[in-house]
């Protein structure tokens, strides 16, 4: 129900910035900020730079607004642009950084995920702790870039399996394979961290 | 058909997004009934999804709306096209 009303606000706001209410922009945006932010942070590593992006990712939707079909979300589109525009300035960079934009060469195996008899929740309060949250960003920016792309339209933004596979494109198969992968690696990545930070944790006499 | 552990790890992404074939769905609901490993696994990896899918993970940095904003502010002033009755 709100989805709807939600999209239907929204192209009601698109309309009147179209029709000259361009102030209204500031407002269509803010919703959207922390997770243009967290995309183009994620893919490229240092806050100058993913700031930067994002202040231009916006400018290009506003400036492109018009060609905004309403098929997708708004906030889908955006996140498109971002990827353009973060992607962008890692070709540009590509010879400094060796941040590899093609297949690792590892990817054709299987990947092993961290082995346990039990698994703590951690609850999402955990997130208060600074050490928490850096330990996941830095786990998510450490994934190889096509992983983290996918990763990040699937699981942080929340984009569909078809929604992700068109702002890459690739293939929706390889959108699920490389999916799966990033998971796993991450789980693996961040399952002995977790547990050693998690203060809660209980060692029960027979684990 | 029995699956191995090491078959279900393949599964486990396909398991939590609910795509998986309701033949392979069940045997790994199956394999995951007897298996602690697994089970921990699949677990563990639906938990560090929720977090990761936090807002708190990425936080804007500070003064980042302000200067955004301003940024747009110049952007749009200086591409609107002036209202009717200033133009010639």
């Amino acid at each position: 129900m709100t989805e709807i009303s939600d999209t239907t606000d929204e192209a009601q706001i698109i309309a009147s910035i179209l029709a000259g209410n361009t102030h209204l922009f500031h407002d269509l945006i803010r919703p959207h900020e922390r997770s243009v932010y967290a995309m183009a942070l994620s893919l490229l590593h240092n806050e100058p730079d993913a700031e930067d992006a994002a202040q231009e990712a916006f400018l290009k939707a506003f400036r492109n607004l018009a060609n905004f079909r309403g098929e997708s979300k708004f906030g889908t589109w955006l996140i498109s642009i971002t990827l353009n525009e973060a992607r962008s300035r890692l070709r540009s960079k590509k010879v400094m950084k060796m941040e590899s934009l093609d297949e690792p060469p590892e990817s054709q195996g299987p990947v092993t995920p961290a082995l346990l008899r039990d698994w703590r929740e951690i609850p999402s309060e955990a997130l208060e702790r600074h050490e928490i949250r850096a330990m996941l960003q830095q786990a998510i920016t450490d994934l190889p870039l096509i992983y983290r792309e996918v990763f990040l339209l699937r699981d942080v933004e929340e984009l569909s399996v078809n929604q992700s596979a068109e702002a890459l494109g690739i293939s929706i198969a390889s959108v699920k394979v490389r999916l799966h992968r990033a998971r796993i690696m991450l789980q693996k990545q961040l399952v002995p961290q977790l547990k050693k930070a998690n203060p809660k944790r209980r060692w029960l006499p027979w684990s | 058909m029995v699956l191995e552990c090491k078959h279900v790890w393949e599964h486990i992404s396909g398991y939590l997004d609910g795509t998986l074939s309701p033949q392979v769905r069940e045997q790994v609901q199956k394999h995951l009934e007897h298996c602690e490993i697994c089970s921990a696994i699949l677990d563990s990896t639906r938990n560090i999804l929720i977090l990761t899918a936090d807002e708190r993970v990425f936080e804007l940095p500070l003064g980042f709306s302000e200067r955004l904003h301003a940024r747009l502010e110049a952007e749009i002033r200086g591409i609107t096209p002036p209202p009717p009755d200033n133009r010639e």
